[in-house]
C-alpha cells in the first residue's frame, strides 16, 4: 500500500470524479468529495515524510519500467506542491456545499464536484508525474476541467471570461507539446531524468533552445506572467467564488512548479540561464508586472477583479525569487508559492462569504460590513496584512527571503522596489478596510445586489467561518513558527541545485 | 535544406495560418477554426517525425524489419483526443455566448460588457 502512494495521489481523485454521477444527491457527493480530498491530503503528508527520511520515490506506472513506461517520481519539489493542492483543495471544499448552493443551479451540482475533483486529479498529476508527454496530458485535463468550471459563474461574462482562457490555454498547452515533441526528436525519450542527461550531452544545441524558448512561452501563458496575463483577472472574477478560492491558491502555482521543473530538472540550469538572458527577463517582467498589476488594482471597483491583480503582482514576486538563479532565490519563490496560497485562499473564502450573505463583491456594496460580518472582515484584514508582508504573517517571511536573497547579490535597486511594491498593497488593502469599516452601512441601495440578498446581512455560517479561519490560523502561525514550510522549501532547491541538506 | 526539411515547413506555415486566425478573426467560431488548425499542424509535425525511410506500418510481424517509429503516432492519438475535447469545449461555450450576448463576434461582445460598466 505504502509504495503505491505516488499513484493513489493522482488516481484517488481520478476514480472518484465518475463515481460523483452514481451518487446524485449534491449533500452526498460533496461529503464524498471532501472525504476524497482529505484522503488525498493525507496521501500527500505520508509521502512528505516518505521523502524527507528516505529521499526521491520512484515509481513504474503498471510494472512497466522507466524508459518504457511511464514513471512517477516525488522528491522535495513534488511533495511540496503536492501538500499545498491538497491541502487548498481541502479547506476550499469544506465551504463549498453552501456556496454551490447559492450560486449554481441545483441540477448542475453533481457536475461541478466531478469538474472540481478533475481539476485537482490533473493538477496532482502535473506535479506528480516524471514524463514530459505525461505533464501535457494532466495540463490539459486540468485546464477543460478549469473553463468548464469558470463557465459556471452566474454572470454572462463568465462565459467570456471561460472562453477566452480556453483560447489562450490552449495556445499555451500546443506550445508546450512543440517543446516536448522537438525534444523527443533530439533525445527519443520522454523521460525527465532522462531527458536531462541526454540533452546535456547533445553537441548541437539549436533545436533545444527552440524547445526551450516554446516551453518556457506556453509556461507563461500559462502562469499568467506579465504581458500574458491577460486571461487571469475575468477568470478569476466572474468564475463561482469557490472556483476562484480553488484556483487563486494552486492554478498559478502549478504553473510556476513546471517553469522550475522544465528549467531546473530538464534543460539544466547551464543550459536555461546562459543560452538566452533569462534572468534579466524574468526580473524585468517580474518588477513591471507588480507595478502594472497592482496599480491597476488599485483601482478595481469588484473586490474579487482586485485581489485577481493582486494575484498577477504576487506573481511577479515569484519570478523575481526565480529569476536569482540561486538557492536562496529559489527558497524565497517556493516559499512564496506556500504562503501566497495561504492568504490567497483566505481571501477568495472570504469574499465567497460575502458573496453568499450580500449577493454582491462590488467594492460600494460593502459598506459598513465589518459590523455586520465582523469575522470574515476581520478575516480579510488580516489576509491582507499577509499580503502586504506585515511582520508575524507568512507574507513577511516570504518577502523576507525574497529580499536577503536578492540584496546577496547587491541588487539594492530591485530591493527598494519589491519595498514599493509592497506600499501599493497597503493602498488596495486599506481602500477595503475604509469602505468596511468607515462607512455606513447601505441599506436601502440595490445597485449591483443579486435579487433575492437578504436586505439585514448578517455574519457567514461556520462552514465559512471554520475553513477561513483555519487559514486565517495558518497565515499567523507559519509567519512565526516558519519550521515546516521554510525546511519544505529550502530543501526543495537545494535538491534542484544538487547540494545535500 | 528545404528539401530535407519540407515536413516541418509545412507544419510551420499551418502553424502561423492558424494562429493567424486566432489573433485576427473576431468571430468566434472563426477563432475556433483557426485553434484547431494550430493544434493540427503539431499534430503532422509529431506524425512526420515518426517515419523511417523506407519504413513500414509498425506491425509486429517476422518479415518486417523497417518500420516507423509508433511512439509519436501513439502520443498524438493522444493529442486528437485533447484537442477534440477542447474544439467541443469551446464551440457550446460559443452556444451559450450566443443565448447570453445574442452575437458571436467578439467586438460586439466586448462593446455590451462595457455598456454595462
Amino acid at each position: 500500500m505504502v509504495s503505491q502512494l505516488p499513484v493513489l495521489q493522482v488516481i484517488l481523485p481520478l476514480m472518484a470524479a465518475p463515481l460523483c454521477l452514481l451518487l446524485k444527491r449534491s449533500t452526498l457527493v460533496w461529503l464524498f468529495c471532501l472525504i476524497v480530498s482529505f484522503l488525498s491530503l493525507l496521501i500527500s503528508i505520508l509521502l512528505v515524510q516518505q521523502v524527507s527520511t528516505s529521499g526521491p520515490i520512484d515509481y513504474a506506472f503498471g510494472g512497466w519500467d522507466v524508459p518504457w513506461g511511464i514513471g512517477y517520481r516525488i522528491d522535495q519539489l513534488n511533495v511540496l506542491l503536492l501538500i499545498v493542492i491538497t491541502a487548498m483543495s481541502s479547506v476550499v471544499l469544506i465551504a463549498a456545499k453552501e456556496s454551490i448552493a447559492r450560486e449554481i443551479d441545483p441540477e448542475k451540482h453533481v457536475y461541478f464536484y466531478i469538474l472540481y475533483l478533475l481539476s485537482l486529479s490533473g493538477m496532482l498529476g502535473i506535479v506528480a508525474t516524471g514524463d514530459a508527454f505525461n505533464i501535457f496530458v494532466f495540463l490539459e485535463i486540468t485546464s477543460l476541467s478549469v473553463y468548464a468550471l469558470i463557465a459556471m459563474g452566474r454572470h454572462r461574462r463568465a462565459l467570456w471570461a471561460s472562453y477566452q482562457y480556453l483560447i489562450m490555454g490552449t495556445i499555451g498547452a500546443t506550445f508546450i507539446l512543440i517543446g516536448i515533441g522537438m525534444m523527443y526528436q533530439m533525445t527519443g525519450t520522454l523521460n525527465i531524468t532522462d531527458l536531462s542527461v541526454r540533452l546535456a550531452e547533445l553537441p548541437q544545441k539549436r533545436t533545444i533552445l527552440t524547445a526551450f524558448v516554446f516551453i518556457i512561452v506556453g509556461v507563461c501563458l500559462k502562469l499568467a506572467l506579465f504581458p500574458l496575463h491577460l486571461w487571469l483577472p475575468n477568470a478569476y472574477t466572474y468564475a463561482p467564488s469557490i472556483v476562484s478560492a480553488f484556483l487563486a491558491a494552486t492554478a498559478t502555482k502549478v504553473a510556476i512548479y513546471l517553469l522550475i521543473r522544465f528549467t531546473y530538472s530538464v534543460f539544466g540550469p547551464s543550459l536555461s540561464f546562459a543560452a538566452i538572458p533569462l534572468q534579466t527577463l524574468f526580473m524585468a517582467l517580474g518588477l513591471v508586472g507588480i507595478f502594472v498589476a497592482s496599480v491597476t488594482a488599485i483601482y478595481q471597483t469588484n473586490v474579487k477583479k482586485l485581489f485577481a491583480y493582486s494575484s498577477i503582482a504576487h506573481i511577479g514576486y515569484m519570478i523575481l525569487g526565480f529569476s536569482t538563479g540561486t538557492v536562496a532565490g529559489l527558497t524565497a519563490t517556493l516559499l512564496h508559492v506556500f504562503n501566497h496560497a495561504l492568504m490567497k485562499s483566505a481571501l477568495f473564502l472570504a469574499l465567497a462569504a460575502v458573496m453568499l450573505r450580500i449577493g454582491s463583491v462590488q467594492l460600494s456594496s460593502m459598506q459598513g460590513l465589518g459590523r455586520q460580518m465582523p469575522w470574515t472582515m476581520a478575516a480579510i484584514v488580516l489576509a491582507g496584512l499577509s499580503l502586504i508582508g506585515v511582520p508575524l504573517t507568512v507574507g513577511f517571511v516570504s518577502k523576507w527571503y525574497l529580499l536577503v536573497a536578492i540584496i546577496e547579490q547587491g541588487n539594492w535597486v530591485v530591493a527598494g522596489l519589491i519595498l514599493m511594491g509592497s506600499l501599493l498593497a497597503v493602498i488596495y488593502v486599506w481602500r477595503i478596510v475604509e469602505v468596511a469599516y468607515f462607512k455606513e452601512p447601505a441599506t436601502a441601495q440595490k445597485g449591483d445586489v443579486l435579487e433575492g440578498a437578504a436586505g439585514g446581512s448578517t455574519e457567514a455560517p461556520l462552514s465559512f467561518l471554520i475553513p477561513i479561519w483555519l487559514l486565517v490560523g495558518a497565515n499567523i502561525y507559519f509567519g512565526i513558527d516558519t519550521r515546516f514550510s521554510t525546511q519544505l522549501a529550502q530543501s526543495a532547491a537545494q535538491s534542484l541545485f544538487g547540494v545535500s541538506p | 535544406m528545404f528539401i530535407g526539411l519540407a515536413n516541418t515547413w509545412v507544419a510551420i506555415l499551418l502553424m502561423m495560418i492558424g494562429l493567424y486566425i486566432v489573433i485576427a478573426q473576431g468571430n468566434l467560431i472563426k477563432k475556433i477554426i483557426g485553434l484547431t488548425l494550430f493544434q493540427t499542424s503539431v499534430f503532422i509535425f509529431y506524425i512526420s517525425m515518426a517515419k523511417v525511410e523506407g519504413g513500414t506500418a509498425p506491425i509486429f510481424s517476422s518479415d518486417i524489419s523497417i518500420y516507423s517509429n509508433p511512439l509519436p503516432h501513439a502520443l498524438i492519438l493522444t493529442a486528437i483526443v485533447v484537442g477534440i475535447s477542447t474544439t467541443a469545449l469551446a464551440l457550446s461555450l460559443i452556444v451559450r455566448i450566443k443565448e447570453a450576448y445574442g452575437t458571436i463576434e467578439e467586438e460586439e461582445i466586448q462593446g455590451l460588457d462595457e455598456e454595462q460598466d
